[in-house]
C-alpha cells in the first residue's frame, strides 16, 4: 500500500509529508517532520504529554492519525514562542518554577494557552480540570496552576 | 529561615558575594529549552542509520524456555539483527550497589534477558533490531518461544511458605540460623535490635498490634525507557539513555557485554521522572548488543505498556507493627515485621524500611525484623525513599490510634517522642542536629491545623524520615577566556539541579548567576559520579563545586602572588576578584576572574577546578505532613481538601525547587493512600498497565500543597544542605490514613483506600449515609 | 491498511460493505487509534466520516434536534441552545476523557465502542434519543438503547453506520443530567454511568421520567422500572428510596479493575437518585 502524500500547515509553515495509515500525527510530527517537542508519554490519550491544536482544537496527537490532517492546521509547542520572545505561559513557568523534569511541559504549555484564548480568567478549578488530561508526576500540579493563573493575569493586563 | 549560624560561616567559608544567589529563585539554565520543546530527552535523540529495536516479553508470569527459534524472525527483510540469551555471557554471583539498594549481576543478566526461566508476566526473552517499527513488531510475532508453564505465586505471604512455587533453586535465606537446606522464596532476612523488646512492653500502659497491607506501585514517570546505541567494528559503544546514572549505565552495560569501561561512553539525555525507577538498566544492553551485532545504531523504547509490565515498581508489603506506650504518652517498646515482595530477584527495599521505620523516635526498645521475598512480578526498582513509606505508613497509622486512645493530641505525643539532636537510632548513627521538632511546630503554628473541620471531613498528621547519602561526586569548573565559567556535573538533572548548582558556582566564585553555564557531562568528560538517587546531587554537587572552586581560587591567588610579587597572606579572593590587602593595596588594584581568564596564557595556562569526592555527612531530613480530606459516605470516593509539608532543608539552595520536591512526593504519595496499584488477575497477569487504570492523580485531583521550608542546616555541609526529594513521599501515606480514620472513624490498614474498599467498609456499619 | 475518506454516507457506506477485510470507521479516533496501538485491532480499511456534512451537523429539527454522529463533545459543549434544552446529554458528552479528548470524542464513536460504561450513551438512552442508521439497504431508525447489544456487539449490520442523531422535542419543565462514578475527578472509564430526563408539571409532579444506567450490565440499560417509581411524585424521600431499589435491582454488574459487583450495585441507586435530583432542579427552573 503506497503512503499518504499530506499537505498540511505546521506552526504556520506549508509542509508535506508521506505517511503511513497507522501513522498518527504525533508519529508524524517526530520522526518525520523532526519536531520532537511533543512527547509520546502514552500512545493512548491518557496522559496529554502529546497535545497539540488541529484546527484551533486541543487534541492528543497520538488519537489523530497523520492521515487525516491534510490540508489542516497543526500548531506544536515549537510554535508557541514568537522569534525570541516567550510566550507569557512560557515566561511564567520559568519564573514560578512550574516544571521540574520538563517532559509534560509542552504538552501542559498548549493546553494551557488553549484555555486561556477560550477563558481568560479562569478559576483554579477550572484551570485543574482543563489540565485534567495533562499527567505531572514531579510538580504535583502547584507551580503549574499557579503560574497559569499568574500567566492569565499578565494577559489580561495585555 | 532558621537563625543557625553553622554550615558555610561555621566552617570558615564565606561565600565571597554580596548578594548571594543560594537561597534565591533564579531562573533555571536549562528552563527555555524545556518551554519551548528544545530539551532532548531519551526518545528524541536520533542517528542517522539508526535501526528500530524491540523486544519480545514473557506472556506467562513463571515458565521454563523450553527453546527459542528466531530464524523466521531473521529471515524477515528489514531485519537487521536478533539476540536472545545467547548474545550474553552468564555472570557470576556479586552484589552491587545500585541507587539505595543492592543488586546482584546474575539477576541482572537475567532481568535484562531470560535465561532459563520467565519469571513474570513481560519478561524480556528476545528482541530484534529492523529498519522500520512496523517490521520489528512483525518480527517478534515470527519468534516462536516454547514455554513450559509453571504455577506462579504473587503474594508476598503466599511466597513465603514452604510448599509455593518456588523461582529459584539456588535461593537460600541469608540471615537466618541455622542456615536453611532447602531453597524458598525467601532471600533474605534483616534485623535491627536495640533494648529488649519483650521487657520494653511489660513497661507499657498501652499497647496497639495491627498488620497493615501495600500493594505496589509504580514510579510513574511520563517519559517511557529509551536508549539509543551505536557499536563500531572495535568495540567502541556510545550510548545515549535517559537515566538517573549515566556511570551506573556504562558500568552495567560493560560487565554484562564483556567491554572495557573506559570504551563505553554513556550520554544521560534530559530524563523525564525517574524517582528511582530509572536507576538501573533495561533497554541499554539490548540496544548495544543489537547495535553490535546489527553494526548500525539501535534505538529502543519502552511502550506504556512496557514500562508498567517492565519496568520495576515498588514493592507491596505485608507489615506488623506493635508499639507500647505509657499512658501519658511515652513510647517503651516497639516492634514491627516487614515481608517485602521483590519481585523476580530478590533485592526489595526492606532494609532501608526496616531502618526508618521508628527513625523518627526516640525509643529505647526497637525490634524490626525484614524480609526480602521473590516473586512471579517484575523485579522492584527504587521509588522515591524506598521502602521507608511502607514502614512509616504502618508506624504512624498506629502513633495515630495511639494519640486517639491515650487523647492526647497527635502532634503533642509525637513531640513528646520525637527524635532530636543526640538520639542514637535504632538503625545505628547518633543524629547530630535534626529538624523533626521544628516541622512538628511548624505544622502546628499553620492556619490549617487551625481550622475547623465539618461532617465526615478528617484531618491526619504524620511524620518521615529519610536518612539521605552522599557519595562519590565529580565536578569540573572551567574558566572561559572572558571569564564566564563552564560548570560540568555529572549526575543527571531530575528537577533543577542546574539552577541550584549554578547558584552555588556563582557565590562560591563571585561572579554573576547568568555567567555560569551547567552541562551535565557524559561518562567520558567527567569522572566517576553515582547516580542521582538518595537525594544526594544537589547535597554532593554543591560539595564538589566548592572543593573545585577552591582549586580556582588558589590558582589565582597564586597567580596574583607570583604577578605582584606578594605573599599569600597579602592578598585574599573575594567577591569575584583577586584582592590586595593592606598596604598592597596601594600599589595594585583588585584583578577579576574575567581579568585573570583574559591572560591566562601568559600566567600558566588554562583556569580550572575539579572536585572529586566521596561526599559524606549527609544529614537526614524530617518531615511532617498534615491534610484534611472529605468522604462522600455513599460511594467511599475521597477528595483532599487540604494538604501542608512541613520538611527540613537544612538550607534550601533554590526554594522553589525545594518545595516543588515537597509538593511533588505529596501528590505521589496521595497517588498512593487512595487510588494507585497494581491490579493482578488470578492468572499472574497485570491488568491496569496503562495511565487509564492505573490512576495517578491528576490536576484536579488535589489541591494547592502548602509548602513550609524548615532550615536546621546541617553542619557537615558547607552550605547546610540537607537532600531533600526523598522524604516528601514518606509521611502522606500515614497522614492520608489518618485522616480518613479521623473522617470516618474506621482504620484502613490496606492501601490502596479505593472507593470500594472504604464504601464496603463504612456499609459493613451501617454508616455509607450522609 | 487504507484509509478513505467519503464526503457522502452513500460513500462511505459502500466502502465499509464492500470491504473484505475488517473495516472500521473513524470518527474521533479516540478509542480507534488505542486499539489499533494495543494490536486488539489490526483493520484492513479505516473509513473517516468526517467529511460527511450529515455527520458534522447539529440542527434543529421538526422541534427536536439532529446532531450528527461525528459531532465532538467539545463543539456540543459550545452549543448555547443545545446545552439548555438537553445539559445532561452535553455534560455526558463532555466527560469522556480530558479536555483533550473531548476535542475529538464523539457520540457516534462512543455508542459504537461497544462499551457498556460509555458516558454519552446513558445520558442519550434517557433522552430517548434515536440513532439513524443508514447502510447498503438504506436507512432506518434505531432507539439507542437497541443499538448496542453487549460489549462490542452492536445491532449494526455490514456495511451500516450510524449518521445521526435525533433528540425528540422537548416538553416544558423538562431536563436532564448525568452522571458517572469514577474513583479520581477525571480520566477514568465510568463505574457506574446514571443518567436521567424527566418533565415536570405545573405543581412539581414528575409526569415523564426515563432512568439509563451504564456500566452495571452487558450493555447500557434502559431502567422502566426506575422510571415508574418517580412518575407521580415529587421526588420527596420515599420516591427516591423506590428509584434507588429499582436501580439497584436492574444491575447486572461484573466484578473488575475499576469495582466490584456489590460496589456497582450500590453506587448505581445512589447515582440514579442524585442525577434525578439534578434534573428535576433543572426542570424545575426551565419554562
Amino acid at each position: 500500500m503506497a503512503k499518504h502524500h499530506i499537505e498540511a500547515t505546521v506552526n504556520g509553515d506549508a509542509v508535506e509529508f508521506l505517511c503511513e495509515t497507522e501513522d498518527t500525527l504525533l508519529d508524524v510530527l517526530r520522526d518525520t517532520l523532526n519536531l520532537t517537542g511533543s512527547k509520546e508519554g502514552c500512545a493512548s490519550g491518557d496522559c496529554g504529554a502529546c497535545s497539540v491544536m488541529l484546527d484551533g482544537r486541543l487534541v492528543c496527537s497520538c488519537l489523530v492519525l497523520g492521515c487525516e490532517v491534510a490540508g489542516r492546521k497543526v500548531e506544536t509547542i515549537e510554535g508557541m514562542a514568537k522569534g525570541e520572545s516567550l510566550h507569557p505561559l512560557q515566561q511564567q513557568f520559568l519564573k514560578s518554577a512550574a516544571l521540574q523534569c520538563g517532559i509534560c511541559t509542552p504538552g501542559v504549555l498548549v493546553a494551557s494557552k488553549a484555555l486561556l484564548e477560550r477563558s481568560p480568567d479562569p478559576t483554579e478549578t477550572e484551570v485543574r480540570y482543563w489540565l485534567a488530561g495533562n499527567l505531572c508526576r514531579c510538580t504535583g500540579y502547584d507551580k503549574i496552576v499557579s503560574a497559569v493563573m499568574e500567566a492569565a493575569a499578565t494577559m489580561r493586563k495585555g | 529561615m532558621a537563625d543557625n549560624k553553622i554550615g558555610a560561616e561555621a566552617n570558615g567559608h564565606t561565600n565571597g558575594h554580596p548578594q548571594g544567589f543560594v537561597g534565591t529563585r533564579q531562573i533555571r539554565p536549562d528552563g527555555v529549552d524545556k518551554v519551548t520543546g528544545r530539551a532532548r530527552f531519551g526518545a528524541d535523540f536520533n542517528l542517522p542509520g539508526q535501526l528500530i529495536g524491540r523486544v519480545l516479553r514473557s506472556p506467562h508470569p513463571h515458565a521454563r524456555i523450553v527453546s527459542i527459534d528466531t530464524s523466521k524472525a531473521e529471515a524477515l527483510p528489514g531485519v537487521k539483527a536478533v539476540i536472545t540469551r545467547e548474545d550474553f555471557g552468564d555472570q557470576p554471583s556479586e552484589f552491587i550497589p545500585a541507587g539505595e539498594m543492592m543488586m546482584n549481576y546474575k539477576d541482572v543478566v537475567r532481568n535484562v534477558m531470560a535465561r532459563e526461566k520467565v519469571l513474570y508476566e513481560g519478561h524480556a526473552v528476545a528482541a530484534v533490531a529492523a529498519t522500520t517499527t512496523a517490521i520489528a513488531r512483525r518480527a517478534l510475532k515470527l519468534i516462536d518461544v516454547k514455554y513450559e508453564v509453571l504455577p506462579h505465586v504473587i503474594d508476598v505471604v503466599l511466597a513465603m511458605r514452604p510448599d509455593a512455587p518456588l523461582l529459584h533453586d539456588d535461593l537460600f535465606t541469608v540471615g537466618v540460623e541455622p542456615k536453611p537446606e532447602k531453597p524458598s522464596n525467601i532471600a533474605k532476612r534483616v534485623e535491627i535490635k536495640v533494648g529488649d523488646v519483650e521487657a520494653g512492653f511489660k513497661k507499657a500502659d498501652l499497647i496497639v498490634e495491627r498488620e497493615f497491607k501495600t500493594a505496589p506501585v509504580h514510579q510513574g514517570y511520563i517519559e517511557p525507557h529509551a536508549a539509543l546505541a551505536t557499536v563500531s567494528e572495535d568495540g567502541a559503544t556510545e550510548l545515549w539513555t535517559t537515566t538517573q546514572g549515566h556511570f551506573i549505565v556504562r558500568a552495567h552495560c560493560a560487565r554484562l557485554l564483556g567491554l572495557d569501561i573506559g570504551k563505553v561512553r554513556v550520554t544521560a539525555t534530559e530524563i523525564g521522572g525517574g524517582f528511582g525507577g530509572k536507576t538501573v538498566v533495561y533497554l541499554e544492553p539490548l540496544a548495544i548488543a543489537l547495535s553490535r551485532k546489527a553494526k548500525r545504531p539501535v534505538k529502543m523504547v519502552m511502550s506504556r505498556e512496557e514500562v508498567f509490565k517492565a519496568s520495576g515498581p515498588t514493592s507491596g508489603a505485608t507489615v506488623r507493627v506493635k508499639l507500647g506506650a505509657t499512658k501519658d504518652g511515652k513510647f517503651v517498646a516497639a516492634f514491627a515485621e516487614l515481608k517485602y515482595q521483590a519481585g523476580a530477584f530478590q533485592g526489595s527495599p526492606v532494609q532501608p524500611g526496616t531502618m526508618c521505620a521508628y527513625a523518627p523516635y526516640d525509643i529505647e526498645h526497637v525490634h524490626v525484623i525484614g524480609y526480602d521475598v521473590v516473586s512471579n512480578r517484575p523485579k522492584v526498582a527504587a521509588y522515591r525513599a524506598p521502602g521507608a513509606p511502607i514502614s512509616e505508613y504502618a508506624v504512624e497509622s498506629v502513633v495515630d490510634e495511639i494519640a486517639k486512645k491515650l487523647r492526647l493530641d497527635p502532634i503533642e505525643l509525637r513531640m513528646m517522642n520525637a527524635a532530636h539532636e543526640g538520639t542514637k537510632a535504632a538503625y545505628g548513627p547518633k543524629f547530630g542536629p535534626i529538624g523533626l521538632e521544628e516541622t512538628l511546630n511548624s505544622i502546628k503554628k499553620t492556619e490549617h491545623w487551625n481550622t475547623p473541620l465539618r461532617k465526615w471531613q478528617g484531618r491526619g498528621v504524620a511524620s518521615g524520615f529519610w536518612f539521605n547519602i552522599g557519595g562519590e561526586t565529580s565536578v569540573s569548573l572551567t574558566v572561559n577566556e572572558d571569564g564566564t565559567i563552564s560548570l560540568m556535573a555529572g549526575t543527571p538533572d531530575i528537577g533543577g539541579l542546574r539552577a541550584a548548582l549554578s547558584s552555588v558556582a556563582a557565590d562560591e566564585l563571585g561572579v554573576p548567576y547568568d555567567k555560569v553555564r551547567p552541562i551535565i557531562g557524559d561518562t567520558g568528560s567527567v569522572s566517576f559520579n553515582f547516580l542521582t538517587g538518595g537525594s544526594r546531587s544537589a547535597f554532593s554537587g554543591s560539595m564538589a563545586i566548592v572543593e573545585a572552586a577552591k582549586q580556582i581560587k588558589n590558582e589565582l591567588i597564586a597567580r596574583a602572588c607570583k604577578l605582584w610579587e606578594a605573599k599569600p597572606d597579602q592578598v585574599e579572593f573575594k567577591d569575584g576578584a583577586v584582592r590586595p590587602l593592606g598596604a598592597l593595596a596601594e600599589k595594585v588594584k583588585p584583578m577579576t576572574i574575567a581579568e585573570f581568564a583574559k591572560i591566562s596564557g601568559k600566567l600558566g595556562g588554562p583556569i580550572g577546578g575539579v572536585g572529586r569526592i566521596n561526599a559524606q555527612g549527609a544529614g537526614p531530613s524530617f518531615g511532617t505532613h498534615l491534610v484534611d480530606l472529605e468522604v462522600d459516605p455513599e460511594t467511599g470516593r475521597t477528595t483532599i481538601l487540604r494538604y501542608t509539608v512541613a520538611q527540613d532543608a537544612g538550607r534550601a539552595l533554590h526554594p522553589a525547587y525545594v518545595e516543588g520536591q515537597f509538593q511533588g512526593g505529596a501528590v505521589q504519595g496521595i497517588g498512593w493512600a487512595l487510588n494507585e496499584e497494581y491490579i493482578y488477575g488470578e492468572d499472574g497477569k497485570l491488568q491496569n498497565a496503562g495511565f487509564l487504570d492505573y490512576r495517578m492523580p491528576v490536576a484536579s485531583d488535589v489541591p494547592m500543597i502548602d509548602a513550609i521550608l524548615v532550615e536546621v542546616g546541617n553542619p557537615k555541609h558547607p552550605y547546610g544542605v540537607r537532600g531533600v526529594g526523598e522524604t516528601p513521599i514518606v509521611p502522606p501515606l500515614g497522614a492520608i490514613a489518618n485522616a480518613m480514620e479521623n473522617a470516618t472513624g474506621i482504620r484502613f490498614t490496606e492501601l490502596a483506600m479505593s472507593p470500594p474498599k472504604v464504601l464496603k467498609a463504612l456499609k459493613e456499619q451501617g454508616r455509607n449515609k450522609a | 491498511m487504507r484509509y478513505e475518506a467519503p464526503d457522502s454516507l452513500e460513500g462511505a457506506v459502500a466502502l465499509l460493505a464492500g470491504a473484505r477485510g475488517e473495516a472500521r470507521v473513524l470518527a474521533g479516533g479516540t478509542d480507534l487509534l488505542v486499539q489499533m496501538r494495543a494490536d486488539v485491532l489490526d483493520p484492513e480499511l479505516i473509513v473517516d466520516i468526517k467529511k460527511i456534512k450529515e455527520t458534522r451537523a447539529v440542527t434543529e429539527e421538526k422541534g427536536g434536534w439532529r446532531i450528527g454522529a461525528a459531532v465532538t463533545g467539545a463543539e456540543l459543549k459550545e452549543h448555547a441552545r443545545l446545552k439548555k434544552v438537553w445539559p445532561g446529554v452535553v455534560e455526558a458528552a463532555n466527560l469522556i476523557g480530558s479536555t483533550q479528548v473531548q476535542g475529538r470524542a464523539t457520540l457516534g464513536g462512543n455508542l459504537c465502542n461497544g462499551s457498556p460504561a460509555a458516558d454519552s450513551v446513558p445520558a442519550l438512552i434517557a433522552a430517548g434519543a434515536v440513532a439513524t442508521l443508514i447502510g447498503p439497504k438504506g436507512k432506518r431508525d434505531l432507539p439507542v438503547e437497541d443499538v448496542m447489544l453487549g460489549p462490542r456487539k452492536l445491532a449494526l449490520g455490514k456495511g451500516e453506520i450510524v449518521a445521526s442523531f435525533l433528540l425528540p422535542p422537548r416538553a416544558a419543565r423538562s431536563s436532564d443530567a448525568y452522571l458517572r462514578f469514577i474513583p479520581r475527578t477525571e480520566m477514568d472509564i465510568a463505574v457506574v454511568g446514571a443518567g436521567v430526563s424527566l418533565t415536570v408539571d405545573g405543581a412539581g409532579l414528575i409526569t415523564a421520567a426515563r432512568v439509563s444506567l451504564g456500566a452495571v450490565a452487558a450493555r447500557v440499560l434502559l431502567v422502566a422500572e426506575a422510571a415508574q417509581a418517580i412518575v407521580g411524585s415529587r421526588l420527596d424521600a420515599p420516591a427516591q428510596e423506590r428509584l434507588e431499589a429499582a436501580a439497584r435491582a436492574a444491575c447486572r454488574p461484573i466484578d473488575d479493575k475499576r469495582g466490584t459487583v456489590e460496589f456497582r450495585i450500590q453506587v448505581a441507586g445512589v447515582l440514579a437518585r442524585r442525577a434525578a435530583l439534578i434534573a428535576l432542579d433543572r426542570a424545575r427552573s426551565n419554562n
